[in-house]
């Protein structure tokens, strides 16, 4: 039969995407493995000065210019890619498996359970999201993992709201009730009914969590809570040279260039997943 | 007649799918509407009725498109017009009574403000002239307190209340034709009858031409002159009603017709095991909060019967009756509050958590709607094949064995099992989704409203395939339904349901003959027969109807 010969490839097994799409996941790739491949190709160690003026232009030496000290900033945004994509992935992939998980369960356990643990997370959401890392920062001290773990604690209660509100739905439908009667166990329920039905939506909220958590990283950098000097991540690198900006400096454009199309890529990429994985509910 | 008030010719009606293909809907038809005349459009899901209808408004859905013949509506040419004139047309001259009354009106508004709202858009009289005008109709129409109904909500009326306030809307503008698009199907059968009853009645007197798009044909021979008989857009046959009933030509009528005839079920030779498969005493459910041991809303209220193996038995009732909680609660997903539960002589927990694999293996549920009832995300493969790990714990070639084996035995090809659920038709589904109940290996299935949402050929198709099976398998199937006729088909005894008590057993044979209880008796002779006459020489007794009314 033709069949056996036929390659897997994604286009036959129906997980073929657009153009867009494939755009948005060749950028996300680039910036995935210039944060792997970073310390070997930056031209200058980052915290070396290395320009004897500062917010020096783009030339044949500084590709993008220096910074506020006389920093290449190329090699700044290159190991600042590490920081930005890898503490922001870990952050977004930890806030969405918990909340999810979390939504899911109390979707389908109900009762005081799913109460109590909205109305707790519901009063977590209300405290302000910089002044929670602010607090935690300032009380154990910043770190990577510190970083990542704060960041996903502030995202957590919005992933958790939205997989609950799905998986309510979804709880209520007819084959949920077949496995039930089945006898299935809870973990089958719960993996195998609701959450390949609600994974749709749940990766268009994974993406547009990621950009929210790229920015407050950026945001909490500005404030110097973020990834410590000399090092520094994209927003760090905005702010730094913010200065800059008034003299026209390609310190500031270049980092601000990089979080944008990172952010907007995944956007991409998520909107335009292969349709088998968007709309499995359709 | 020498000028039909409706004439249509060569109507082709197309639409665009998703993936952008062109497909034909409706493939040239014509028909005639004399004056006065109700011409009644019989199909099923996907036979273009509903779409002809509403292209006599100049209607057509969206993604669809008129694209060739001709359709006059009294003088003027509906497919030449432009949209604005249609618009003009609509409500005055052509008017449409939906399916679902309860989606079509407002429920922020007062019942009055929408039944004459055609009269403010047309600008066809004023307000008091208008209200009194609607009163008048609402009076035709039988409904109760015509004078102060439309000053209600649409929440605060019935169903088949609500579904009469509809065509009252649709009259108000003294149209010319009135197309009734199913505005009986959701509605139970003594509520059925009321409807169908104002809808006569109003008809009669005015001279307005109607159309009455239907699948069940019982009811549209109550109330039209001619059937038009539709199939994948393409008309079978067409003929005055009378003809069509009892001296039909063209083969799919008769197929019709045929489902509609129920083929007595003989039942299976009476087995020598003394205990039955299924007993059930004194059994009491309800949903809410649990006070004192029993919950806020009682819904079963001391159910018993006994269910011999092999034999079948059916539930029936109207909405609202409990059939399907009483079929939660066997299965353990509405735990009972009291009463006992016995599977073969041994009792069964009233929870589903409390109950042993085995015993949850034995009895199996199918619900009603394949659509919900299947997860969209899993293959046909992975949804068979779950039942097989989960109970029989089989693996590998085993079970892709046995998952073929279990579609062979609905009568589905094999390789179906790579298709998700969204690719296959709704009888389909419903075979999968009876395939799932055989792959435990049951001895008792809880069928619950199974065929109700499937057109009648394959419904009849599905209940053939029920009684196979039972022979093949020696099942035992609890079958509830609301419709008469399927149960008569299958079922050995029934039991009717009002209010979560059972008023009554029957044996299924004889169930019009042997009914001793009135409401069996009110239910029992609600059903539509196919007989012209059968509306007009019924006799209810008005106090009885009143008296199961109060729901």
């Amino acid at each position: 039969m033709s069949l056996a010969l036929r390659l897997p490839t994604p286009a036959r097994l129906g997980y073929s995407f657009n153009w867009v799409g494939r755009i948005g996941l060749a950028v996300i790739l680039f910036w995935a493995v210039i944060a792997i491949i970073g310390p070997w190709i930056a031209p200058y160690p980052p915290g070396d000065m290395v320009d004897f003026d500062y917010f020096g232009p783009m030339s044949s030496e500084f590709w993008m210019g220096s910074d506020y000290l006389g920093r290449d900033i190329l090699s700044r945004i290159i190991m600042g890619t590490r920081y930005t994509v890898g503490i922001a992935l870990a952050a977004v992939m930890l806030a969405c498996a918990g909340g999810v998980l979390l939504g899911m369960i109390a979707a389908v356990v109900g009762g005081w359970f799913d109460t109590l643990l909205s109305r707790f997370l519901d009063a977590f959401n209300g405290i302000p999201h910089l002044l929670f890392g602010l607090v935690v920062v300032a009380a154990v001290g910043s770190s990577i993992p510190i970083l990542i773990v704060t960041l996903a604690a502030m995202y957590l209660p919005g992933s958790y709201r939205f997989a609950r509100a799905l998986a309510v739905n979804v709880n209520t439908m007819d084959f949920v009730t077949v496995a039930r009667a089945r006898g299935e166990g809870f973990g089958h329920i719960i993996l195998r009914e609701i959450f390949p039905n609600i994974l749709g939506p749940v990766l268009a909220d994974l993406g547009l969590r990621f950009v929210f958590i790229v920015l407050v990283l950026s945001g909490l950098s500005f404030l110097g809570l973020g990834v410590q000097p000399p090092n520094a991540d994209w927003g760090a690198l905005v702010r730094e040279n913010i200065e800059g900006l008034s003299l026209g400096a390609p310190a500031v454009i270049f980092p601000s260039i990089a979080i944008a199309s990172l952010t907007i890529s995944v956007n991409m990429f998520i909107d335009n997943l292969p349709t088998r994985i968007r709309d499995r509910s359709e | 007649m020498d000028q039909p008030l409706v004439s249509v010719r060569d109507l082709k009606i197309g639409a665009r799918t998703d993936s952008g293909r062109e497909v034909e809907i409706i493939k040239g038809v014509s028909f005639d509407i004399a004056p006065g005349e109700i011409v009644a459009l019989i199909g099923e899901s996907g036979s273009g009725k509903t779409t002809i209808a509403l292209s006599l408004m100049g209607h057509a859905r969206p993604g669809c498109a008129i694209q060739g013949g001709s359709i006059r509506v009294g003088r003027r040419d509906v497919t030449a017009m432009p949209e604005r004139q249609r618009a003009a047309m609509r409500g005055t001259e052509v008017s449409y009574v939906p399916q679902s009354a309860a989606a079509a009106f407002n429920p922020a508004k007062r019942i009055m403000d929408q039944v004459v709202e055609i009269t403010a858009i047309h600008q066809l009289m004023p307000r008091e002239q208008a209200e009194a005008k609607a009163r008048q109709l609402f009076r035709a129409l039988a409904l109760p307190d015509p004078d102060t109904i439309g000053s209600r909500y649409p929440h605060q009326v019935s169903g088949g209340q609500l579904q009469r306030l509809s065509a009252a809307m649709a009259l108000i503008g003294d149209p010319a034709l009135v197309i009734f698009d199913e505005p009986t199907t959701a509605l139970d059968v003594t509520t059925q009858i009321e409807v169908l009853r104002a809808f006569k009645s109003v008809m009669d007197k005015g001279a307005m031409a109607g159309v009455y798009v239907s699948h069940d044909l019982a009811v549209v021979a109550q109330i039209a002159d001619r059937i038009i008989v539709l199939k994948n857009g393409v008309v079978q046959e067409e003929g005055p009603t009378e003809q069509i009933l009892h001296a039909p030509k063209h083969p799919y009528t008769r197929q019709l017709l045929d489902a509609f005839e129920p083929v007595p079920h003989v039942p299976a030779a009476r087995p020598d095991a003394a205990e039955p498969i299924l007993a059930v005493q004194d059994l009491c459910a309800g949903y809410g909060v649990i006070r004192d041991g029993v919950p806020a809303a009682k819904i079963l209220q001391d159910v018993s019967f006994r269910l011999e193996r092999g034999r079948n038995l059916g539930v029936i009732g109207e909405s609202g009756s409990g059939k399907s909680t009483l079929a939660r609660a066997i299965a353990g997903i509405l735990p009972a509050y009291r009463g006992n539960l016995l599977l073969d002589g041994k009792e069964l927990a009233p929870a589903l958590q409390q109950r042993s694999k085995d015993e949850l293996r034995r009895v199996q549920i199918v619900f009603q709607l394949a659509d919900t009832a299947l997860n969209p995300a899993q293959s046909i493969e992975t949804i068979l094949a779950r039942p097989l790990t989960f109970y029989h714990g089989m693996t590998g070639a085993a079970r892709n064995a046995r998952v073929i084996e279990l579609l062979d035995m609905v009568r589905l090809p094999g390789h179906l099992r790579h298709r998700l659920p969204s690719e296959l038709s709704g009888g389909q589904k419903q075979r999968v989704n009876l395939a799932r109940a055989l792959a435990a290996e049951p001895e008792l299935i809880l069928c619950d409203e199974i065929t109700s949402a499937l057109d009648t050929v394959v419904a009849a198709a599905i209940l053939d395939l029920l009684k196979e099976l039972q022979r093949e398998l020696n099942l035992s199937y609890m079958f509830i339904s609301h419709d008469l006729s399927t149960v008569e088909a299958i079922c050995d005894e029934v039991l009717v349901m009002l209010k979560g008590r059972v008023v009554e057993a029957l044996p299924a044979a004889r169930m019009s003959t042997e009914a001793a209880h009135p409401y069996s008796r009110l239910l029992i002779g609600s059903i539509p027969q196919l007989d012209t006459g059968w509306l007009k020489g019924l006799e209810q007794d008005p106090a009885l109807m009143a008296q199961f009314a109060g729901r």
